[in-house]
């Protein structure tokens, strides 16, 4: 006999949990089906080595929507609520980022940033208002839908003419040009080009990576918080969320296929042959995962097909996991500074640079790093007097020429070792085990096509209106019955749950018009 | 390394030899990069080779598509409108296929050559989105159209040239079947499918055997009144059958640039060609919706007043006061064996239900001159030429 | 002392559409050129003794129609003649070739990709779709979407009405071409490096952008959407080299009683009480006029030639940071005789048409990314074009003139000027590149000049010698371009205007800008449009 579900949920990432947990409390019975032995996706926290434990994947909190957290009732255990960034600087002169404000830099640089980081804020707190609903359609001429078109206009007209103008200017502009028009320290145009181009396929000459800069600000104002515990707990905390308004979590069960039947859904099937039946299956997993391989290309239209066969989601973002028998020593930062965000992009054209190798497949000889040492604030992840280092390292292409071989592999983790030892010398000496996981490991392990978080790069061409593509933008897929709620939806990448959210609405709210 | 620079100008088909030679006009025009025949001798005589005894227009140009694996029946059925889980191996289908919009890309032929292994052949060239529609299918799409000699052989005495020629067994081949035949060694494939609307064969072979074929069904043909035509002979036999011809009553879907300028095959009266009951097919859902909605356009089979052909014109709702453009005409010809003013158009819904009188404005000129007509037309549901013998089997010796 | 209606500042070809249109509709005008010769970069010019150059734009196909006819161009000597095809030499030895009849080109692609070949007809029925949006645009000035007047929400409501005309799935595309790179589109069609590179190409031409920058879509429809005799896309040559486009426009701005005057170098536009007034020039003498058009960029002429206490602090800025860059560098040759170029058969159709020498889109890309390290392209994206093949008029019979565009060529090398041994070490690399799928070719030049940025900057006075004025990103385009809310040819200072390619929509040998700028005035001035509409097509 097969358990019939009102809606089956694909993949326990926090969209998928907190679409779940949506779904249950407006009482529907739901049951969420993860491949891995725990929930959360690329939001869990794993230990690497004996005794060291890291975030796997995402390792900083963003932008956990403030909606999410409402409706859920969430309250986090953070260790951290509003991280610094600390740039670093190879003589020590280090700069320090924090809310509006930059030290170690001039006082026109202070003061520029100020403005700056004000602006993007402001603009980053429109986005955000995006962040929370369904893109309206463009084509019908429905009221509900010309409301909605026209509050979007409406809220950028909102801003007033100068700001508005400088939106839509700025929007589409590359992050290279604003930080070159604004600031001289180089450290400050390297710590924010990184910002900007973390996570995505871009240099900070590319257009749209200040779009990329507003998206990594919209949620919680660009704070970073660190949960105690590493990722996974904010993912433990959705999933007891979810299972006290009555989902059913399952664990260690891959999904096969979704199961089709006469043109709608009807079910899923695991890996292990099991058949669970309902008529709504939301999908956690990527849009190519979800439709190319669950569902599969019979059961869907062709241009479609193509469509989403060219999303383009190749991750460039590696993880780079140390346990090391004690802090290494940087010039200029004291041991409650390696609590901090540390980053390395000395300057806009090293972050450039850095980004050229991965246009033809390669690899960067000199990558770019964002590091943190969460042990020094939470204890429990390393052995006593241990610590660990859990770092983004950038740029590391999916798709690497040649493949990511064993050797590729020792290539880039030692040119990786090798920037960081121009700021932490003894680092290499302090290294007891290391993890690398390189975007085809991600994929690998959280089963995200081209292990590219976002599911997605987050450029124009596939944001808003159309993402994941053209014509789908409003979590409905094109057979019956089928949704998706990650992060290849609108609004994208991030642990921000909007994606998940702004599902579970729209299921709920098919179902009250019918 | 050597370049092997593409050929420049015109192609020439496997006939064109045999052509030229029976060539009396010179007058020629480009047809997806060959070269093919207005009319070889007199459009006129020509149709009525068709009509009256048995006439060769040569297909080659036809696009041809080959396909196979193991998946080629899921592919297909994903592909066009209609369900190809019925057609059989030696059956041939009409079908239709859309985008996921549900507009027509094109309309062409299937051969169910042998199970499992298919052959589309059709007027427009569609290999980026067979293989775009591949995706998750295991199955080959390759490209057959240089290789494959075609010739239609169409008319009453088709059949006779065919059995003469040594054919034997084609007297049981219905409509929309297929057979294969040794011709000196290679495989000859014969299908009853017809662009003409009469009893009709294709013949499809090698383009190595192109000639041989063509010399014995001639040296068979001689006594059926056999001869070759071009393009204008077919086009007047192809409107009476009431058939479509892509960038004349319908824009493949991909080429074309302006909303609302394409055509769903409901709005070209080939909603039985859609079969809603398979779960999934490219465009279901737009013709879906399309059907629930109503559609905007209607395709129409008009009989016209008076003899003066219709090119080009409007649709009128009414002959005077009020008058209101309804559509237009998209093909038109005058039957000489109807002895109808005959035209294919396109109206706007809800005009043009069969039975009704639309008003269709006629420009024609005499000596330099121009004249403008208002010409009373019925709308018709049945193709304008459908003999029995069309269908008859065994077909009758004529 | 004389006091015009209007001083036109630069006798570019937007300078003098602006200058005809006003004089058409019965002003008292003068265009100002500082150098000997007008035209701007719009200009035949004899650098080698029987040859005339086409020393910088080189090719036609954006001059609009409308534009032509309303100046009757035809009677002051333009003729334009559409040229076909192109080529890409490859590496090994083969070659890519466009030609003009579609069932060759068909052909051709399916030399390389059947699939590539079939998907050119979906590529373009998509492109021209967005043409036709963007056309519509050019003659029409861009309204300002913060802007509640009527005229500005008529024109945002005909654009509005316009895009969603193109039917819903054609909107979401239409947002996905405007903002994706010219690779990533491609990739939508294309599977062959060297079919994506041939098209490739138009996407960054003058633009300091790469194929894999996001935008690079939209820059290949501004090359696209050109026409000469109604076929989309293809280019044209003038007959006597560009200099005729130029030479036409003066020419009926004459007829319209216009006063045109060479060597006036205009050195400083005077403002009084808030009003330009006229202008001084770079002789001493002064110029005064009711109103003061600017056609050199908006750089020369606010940075330049204005004192920054006459402007709003805010506009300064924001031309401080137009973006006008230096990408593009060109290299003219006098030949002996006609090159051959083994590759392609004897007498090909090809050799009509424009050549390239890079066969893949990382090479385009590694172009890129030696501009944004300081310095030119070592491996160039080269559009060479022997016009003589078209119009024999401009060298003497049998010989034949050259023209290169490079990309990329950066303004300065590393933050400094070139110096010469640079300049010549740039000529070269083109040179080589030619003559690598050329043997005969190095031995038949006679004579060639370099024109780094810089150079055209010096002669031609176009900051960092971009060919349009400015780049051609969405955040400098429409109603961005050149400054947002300054977008319709009016600047902060009354009396003062714009009306040349740094404004809408931009650069090219187009003229839309100074048409668009004229119809403007005269509406200020309340006297009757002289400036033609749209053709439209529908």
């Amino acid at each position: 006999m097969t358990d019939k579900y009102d809606a089956i949920v694909v993949g326990g990432g926090h969209n998928g949990l907190v679409c779940s947990a949506l779904l249950a409390k407006s009482g529907k019975s739901v049951l969420v089906l993860e491949a891995n032995d725990q929930v959360g996706g690329a939001a869990i926290t794993r230990e690497f080595t004996d005794g060291y434990s890291v975030s796997a994947c995402a390792h900083l909190l963003y932008q956990l929507q403030p909606s999410v957290r409402k409706d859920l009732k969430l309250k986090p255990q953070l260790v951290a609520d509003d991280m610094t960034t600390i740039a670093l600087d190879e003589d020590g002169k280090h700069i320090r980022l924090s809310g509006n404000s930059v030290t170690g830099v001039s006082d026109d640089d202070a003061s520029s940033y100020r403005a700056f980081h004000k602006r993007m804020t402001r603009f980053a707190g429109l986005l955000n208002t995006y962040f929370n609903k369904a893109p309206p359609r463009l084509g019908p001429m429905d009221l509900s839908n010309l409301v909605l078109l026209g509050r979007l206009g409406l809220s950028v007209r909102l801003l007033g003419k100068k700001e508005m103008r400088e939106f839509l200017r700025l929007i589409f502009m590359n992050i290279h040009d604003e930080l070159v028009e604004r600031f001289e320290s180089p450290l400050l145009k390297g710590a924010v080009s990184l910002d900007a181009v973390l996570g995505t396929h871009l240099g900070p000459r590319s257009p749209n990576s200040i779009l990329t800069y507003l998206y990594r600000l919209a949620g919680d104002c660009g704070r970073v918080a660190l949960p105690a515990g590493g990722m996974g707990t904010v993912s433990d905390e959705l999933a007891q969320v979810a299972r006290s308004a009555g989902v059913t979590i399952r664990t260690g069960m891959p999904v096969k296929r979704i199961v089709i039947d006469n043109g709608r859904v009807a079910g899923v099937e695991t890996e292990s042959g099991e058949r669970f039946d309902s008529m709504t299956v939301v999908s956690n997993a990527d849009p190519k995962r979800t439709l190319l391989d669950l569902v599969g290309a019979q059961h869907i239209e062709a241009r479609f097909t193509h469509r989403i066969s060219n999303i383009r989601m190749r991750g460039n973002a590696a993880k780079l996991h140390l346990a090391l028998d004690g802090l290494p020593t940087i010039a200029g930062l004291t041991q409650d500074d390696f609590a901090e965000r540390l980053v390395i992009a000395p300057d806009e054209h090293y972050v450039e640079r850095a980004f050229n190798p991965a246009k033809y497949g390669q690899s960067s000889p000199e990558p770019i790093v964002e590091m943190t040492f969460p042990s020094c604030r939470d204890a429990s992840l390393a052995p006593s007097g241990k610590h660990v280092m859990s770092a983004i390292v950038q740029y590391a292409p999916y798709a690497l020429k040649g493949g990511w071989t064993d050797a590729a592999r020792r290539e880039f983790e030692a040119a990786t070792i090798r920037v960081i030892e121009r700021y932490a010398p003894d680092i290499a000496k302090r290294i007891t085990a290391s993890e690398l996981l390189t975007p085809a490991d991600i994929e690998s392990e959280f089963h995200i096509t081209g292990g590219h978080w976002h599911h997605g790069e987050l450029t124009m061409d596939q944001l808003m209106f159309v993402r994941p593509v053209s014509g789908a933008a409003q979590y409905r897929m094109p057979v019956d019955g089928l949704y998706l709620c990650g992060a290849g939806a609108h609004p994208g990448g991030g642990v921000s749950g909007a994606a998940g959210r702004n599902a579970a609405r729209a299921i709920l709210g098919r179902e009250k018009a019918a | 390394m050597s370049v092997q620079h593409v050929p420049l100008g015109r192609l020439r088909t496997p006939f064109y030899e045999r052509m030229v030679k029976l060539d009396t006009l010179n007058t020629w025009h480009e047809w997806k990069g060959y070269s093919t025949p207005d009319a070889l001798y007199c459009a006129e005589t020509e149709y009525f080779a068709i009509r009256n005894a048995t006439a060769v227009f040569d297909l080659s140009p036809m696009t041809k598509y080959r396909i196979t694996g193991p998946d080629s029946l899921a592919y297909l059925n994903r592909l066009v409108t209609r369900d190809m889980a019925k057609v059989k191996p030696g059956r041939v289908a009409y079908a239709v296929w859309c985008d996921d919009l549900g507009q027509v890309l094109d309309d062409g032929t299937i051969f169910h050559l042998r199970e499992g292994e298919y052959r589309l052949c059709s007027q427009e060239r569609h290999y980026d989105w067979l293989i775009t529609s591949a995706i998750g299918f295991d199955v080959t799409v390759t490209e057959e159209t240089a290789d494959i000699a075609g010739l239609a052989v169409q008319g009453p005495t088709s059949y006779s040239v065919l059995s003469a020629m040594g054919l034997d067994g084609l007297g049981e081949l219905k409509v929309f079947g297929l057979m294969h035949f040794d011709f000196e060694g290679t495989e000859l494939m014969v299908s009853r499918t017809g662009f003409t609307g009469d009893l009709g064969y294709e013949l499809w072979i090698t383009a190595d055997k192109a000639e041989a074929l063509w010399d014995a069904l001639f040296a068979a043909g001689q006594i059926f009144g056999i001869r070759a035509i071009g393009v204008h002979a077919l086009e007047m036999s192809r409107v009476e059958a009431g058939y479509l011809a892509a960038y004349q009553d319908f824009l493949p879907a991909k080429a074309t640039v302006r909303n609302g300028r394409t055509r769903s095959p409901l709005e070209l009266g080939l909603e039985w060609l859609v079969d809603f009951k398979k779960p999934n097919f490219n465009g279901r859902r737009a013709l879906a919706e399309e059907k629930r909605r109503g559609s905007t356009w209607r395709l129409v089979k008009l009989d016209i007043e008076g003899n003066k052909a219709a090119h080009h014109s409007y649709i009128y709702e009414k002959s005077k006061n009020n008058r209101k453009e309804i559509g237009f005409i998209t093909s038109a010809v005058w039957s000489p064996i109807c002895k109808q003013n005959i035209a294919i158009g396109t109206v706007k819904m809800p005009h043009g239900a069969p039975g009704s009188t639309v008003w269709v404005e006629i420009y024609y000129q005499r000596e330099m001159h121009w004249n403008r007509a208002m010409a009373k037309a019925i709308v018709v549901d049945k193709p304008f030429w459908f003999p029995p013998r069309r269908s008859a089997t065994p077909p009758g010796p004529y | 002392m004389k006091t015009y209606d209007a001083i036109i500042i630069g006798a570019g070809h937007n300078g003098l559409t602006t200058a005809a249109f006003l004089a058409k509709a019965g002003l008292d005008v003068v265009c100002l050129e500082k150098n000997e010769y007008i035209g701007g970069a719009t200009v035949s010019r004899e650098m080698y003794k029987g040859w005339l150059y086409s020393s910088c734009s080189y090719v036609c196909s954006l001059l609009r129609p409308e534009i032509y006819r309303a100046l009757e161009l035809h009677k002051h000597g333009l003729q334009v003649t559409p040229f076909g095809g192109s080529c890409q030499f490859m590496e090994n030895g083969d070659y890519f070739g466009s030609y003009h009849d579609p069932e060759e080109a068909y052909r051709e692609m399916a030399r390389f990709s059947r699939r590539d070949a079939d998907a050119y007809e979906r590529y373009s029925a998509d492109t021209m779709r967005q043409c036709r949006l963007v056309r519509d645009n050019l003659l029409r000035t861009a309204p300002d979407p913060t802007s509640f007047k009527p005229k500005d929400l008529m024109g945002l409501a005909e654009l509005g009405l316009k895009f969603m005309d193109m039917g819903e799935d054609a909107m979401y595309e239409t947002i996905r071409f405007w903002t994706m790179s010219v690779a990533e589109y491609l990739d939508q069609y294309f599977e062959t490096d060297v079919i994506k590179t041939t098209k490739s190409g138009s996407g960054i031409i003058g633009t300091a952008l790469g194929v894999y920058s996001p935008g690079t879509a939209y820059v290949l429809l501004h090359h696209y959407m050109g026409d000469v005799d109604g076929n989309v896309g293809t280019w044209g040559v003038a007959r006597g080299g560009m200099g005729a486009i130029a030479d036409s426009i003066a020419g009926a701005l004459q007829t319209y009683g216009g006063e045109l005057r060479a060597k006036a170098g205009v050195e400083k536009i005077i403002v009084k009480n808030g009003r330009a007034t006229g202008v001084a020039l770079e002789s001493g003498e002064e110029i005064s006029a009711r109103l003061v058009v600017s056609a050199i960029d908006v750089k020369q002429t606010f940075l330049d030639r204005m004192d920054k206490s006459d402007l709003p602090e805010d506009f300064y800025n924001r031309v401080v940071n137009f973006k006008i860059r230096g990408s593009s560098g060109k290299v003219n040759i006098a030949l002996d005789g006609m090159p051959t170029f083994p590759a392609i058969p004897k007498g090909s159709t090809l050799y009509h048409g424009d050549m390239h020498f890079i066969d893949s889109m990382e090479r385009m890309e590694r172009a890129f990314d030696d501009w944004k390290a300081g310095t030119w392209s070592k491996d160039p994206y080269i559009d060479m074009l022997i016009p003589t093949l078209t119009d024999p008029t401009m060298a003497p019979p049998g010989k034949h003139f050259m023209s290169c565009f490079v990309q990329y060529c950066p303004y300065q090398i590393d933050g400094r000027a070139w110096t010469e041994p640079e300049r010549e070490a740039f000529g070269q690399t083109v040179i080589d590149q030619i003559a690598n799928y050329s043997p005969d070719f190095k031995s038949l030049i006679l004579h060639y000049e370099v024109r780094t940025p810089e150079d055209i900057e010096n002669q031609i006075g176009i900051t960092e010698g971009n060919i349009f004025h400015g780049e051609l990103t969405m955040d400098q385009l429409l109603f961005n371009r050149p400054v947002p809310g300054y977008a319709q040819y009016r600047s902060p200072v009354s009396g003062l205007y714009m009306c040349g390619s740094s404004t809408h929509p931009g650069g090219g040998v187009m003229s839309a800008p100074g048409a668009n700028a004229a119809r403007e005035i005269l509406a200020d001035l309340r006297r009757t449009n002289t400036v033609p509409e749209n053709f439209g097509d529908d």
